[in-house]
């Protein structure tokens, strides 16, 4: 992990190269992360991976119900040689949430963004493939969302697929 | 069931084929030829050789994979939207559910993010303990990997064998949690109890018969033809092209590349035990299997050295907040009574913040993502699971080969299917 002083380095040279990419910093724990810009976001993580970054380790959706901007997916990179961590965070609303796709950077990012959308519908511009990849094609709503109520699911067999998943209301 | 008039085709009508929109059957154009006709052969989700419910969509030219599509989703649980649900230390059980063959990872991987956030010191025998149980049940997840391979590859036999001494390995999970599989013995702070007395004797018995064990199942299987050949130079990836999909773990080691977390940052007192990282040279499906053999043997190393060095002292923290206090205290003491029933019935609450905490599990990483609001439920619970990116790797591994390596690089991928899902 680079400590604080290393992470503030690093936000201010990713805002002198990409204007106005950086919305802050956190350091919590030892933990280094980066609130990017959404619009910004894929130029920062290309950049962040010239400079050593190289492995995309996790990528996970994250509801701040009830804070907005609600909806935040964030990056965990990893630099192999100083096995440094540093996670960069990205922030959308609910009413439009779109952001770009990093498949092109890391193709493993593809698995991880398909769950991204299906769990919390954050659209990834320019993914190859974005579809539901956990939950049935036919479902509706996001189910990782925090407002979306945690309740009995109906199981899907053949005498009641018709008023199922979702129409069942 | 409609018949082709021409214009729409069979399979557009069927309504089979309307509730499965997500499955596209298109695949790269191979040739121009007639001979170059393309069948696509559905495998799974119910099917022996794909480990779990995973279902492979595979466009052959003969025997020759073209392309393939894994589907999953279909045991998909909701464990991280339940998880939000519970208190912190209700959340161990679930999450120990996710990938079922590893389950004191999934649960060091929740309780060390639990414990970072809550900016806990893990006493340095409990630090031990986990450690014992962790590499115990890396050998237990790795000959479940061996035995259901060596099924996979006609070695039917190698089968028993591996889980005799997997069963050795569960007996003593049910000696010091009482629970053979889930065992929730890893908490916030620590671990359940200490070992009980007879389990150390035990365990040594089991790792003085372990290697030899591993010994003969190599002289089974590697001095077999016909299994030489269906490994060797089936399913070759660089690791370039594994590091660009997310792959870690014995697949990458395989490869080549000698990264481990548990010496690349080493967690748990990791850094206090001397062993090797096996690597291999190809990255075929003979190096997968070479390595993951070769982890049972270091495994056993790290298992004698904290045995042996097993420290004195508590075995989970004494942090009244976080850990139960002992049960005969509670007779005595007002303070420990009201810790106690705060505990069980709130829980403790965690500071706001966000952790990830990555482990090396039997698979490769396994981070587990958490963040807190303050409250005493964690705010999302998420799991990096080893499988779920491993599984990315999988087309590349197998396209250009024939349909029955892609059976033997499945075996050698080893994915858990209750961990891609989740």
């Amino acid at each position: 992990m680079p400590d604080a002083t290393g992470l503030e380095l690093t936000a201010q040279e990713l805002q002198e190269a990409i204007p106005s990419s950086i919305l802050g910093t956190e350091f919590h724990r030892g933990r280094t992360a980066l609130v990017a810009e959404p619009g910004k976001v894929h130029d920062v993580l290309e950049r962040l991976r010239a400079k050593g970054y190289s492995f995309l380790a996790s990528l996970h959706g994250v509801d701040y119900y009830p804070d907005e901007p609600r909806l935040g997916v964030l990056y965990e990179l990893l630099d192999f040689k100083s096995v440094d961590r540093i996670s960069v965070k990205a922030r959308v609303s609910t009413d439009d949430p779109k952001i770009a796709s990093v498949v092109d950077i890391w193709a493993g990012a593809n698995f991880p963004e398909r769950e991204v959308y299906d769990m919390f519908g954050v659209v990834f511009e320019g993914h190859p493939d974005l579809r539901r990849i956990l939950m049935p094609e036919d479902y509706e709503g996001f189910p990782q969302r925090r407002d979306f109520p945690v309740g009995g699911e109906p199981v899907l067999f053949t005498f009641n697929e018709e008023n199922s998943y979702g129409k069942w209301q | 069931m409609a018949v082709s008039d021409g214009t729409t085709t069979h399979r557009e009508r069927s309504e089979y084929r309307k509730r499965e929109e997500s499955v596209t059957l298109s695949s790269e154009p191979v040739g121009v030829e007639e001979t170059h006709e393309l069948m696509t052969l559905n495998i799974g989700p119910h099917h022996p050789a794909t480990h779990g419910v995973l279902r492979l969509l595979a466009t052959l030219e003969g025997e020759v994979v073209r392309d393939v599509q894994p589907i999953i989703g279909y045991v998909h649980t909701g464990i991280e939207k339940t998880a939000e649900d519970k208190a912190y230390w209700k959340v161990i059980p679930v999450v120990e559910r996710m990938d079922y063959l590893s389950y004191y990872f999934n649960a060091m991987a929740f309780c060390g993010a639990v414990e970072t956030l809550l900016g806990l010191d893990v006493p340095l025998r409990a630090q031990y303990l986990r450690v014992i149980h962790l590499e115990l049940n890396r050998i237990s997840s790795h000959l479940f990997w061996l035995a259901t391979s060596a099924v996979d590859l006609g070695a039917v036999s190698v089968f028993w064998y591996a889980l005799r001494e997997r069963e050795k390995i569960l007996d003593l999970f049910e000696m010091s949690s009482g629970q053979r599989m889930h065992t929730r013995y890893i908490q916030v702070g620590g671990v359940m109890e200490d070992i009980p007395r007879g389990f150390a004797p035990k365990l040594r018995e089991f790792l003085k018969i372990m290697p030899p064990r591993a010994d003969q199942y190599a002289d089974l299987l590697e001095k077999n033809q016909i299994l030489l050949e269906r490994l060797r130079g089936t399913g070759v990836v660089d690791q370039e092209t594994l590091l660009e999909l997310g792959v870690t773990g014995p697949l990458l080691r395989a490869a080549g590349n000698p990264w481990d977390l548990r010496k690349a940052a080493p967690y748990s007192s990791y850094d206090q035990f001397e062993f090797k990282i096996p690597v291999g040279t190809v990255g075929d499906n003979y190096d997968r299997f070479r390595v993951r053999m070769a982890e049972i043997y270091e495994s056993v190393k790290i298992l004698d050295q904290a045995l042996e060095g097993l420290p004195e002292g508590p075995f989970i923290t004494p942090d009244r907040k976080v850990a139960l206090p002992p049960r005969h205290e509670l007779a005595t003491s007002m303070e420990a009574l009201i810790h106690h029933f705060k505990l069980v019935t709130e829980g403790f609450r965690v500071p706001p913040g966000e952790a990830y905490y990555p482990i090396e599990g039997p698979r490769g990483e396994l981070g587990c993502f958490v963040r807190s609001d303050g409250s005493a439920k964690p705010a999302r619970v998420h799991m990096r699971d080893s499988s779920f990116s491993n599984l990315q790797a999988f087309a590349p591994m197998v396209t250009g080969g024939y349909i029955a390596d892609l059976i033997a690089t499945v075996a050698m991928l080893d994915p858990i299917l209750g961990g891609v899902d989740r």
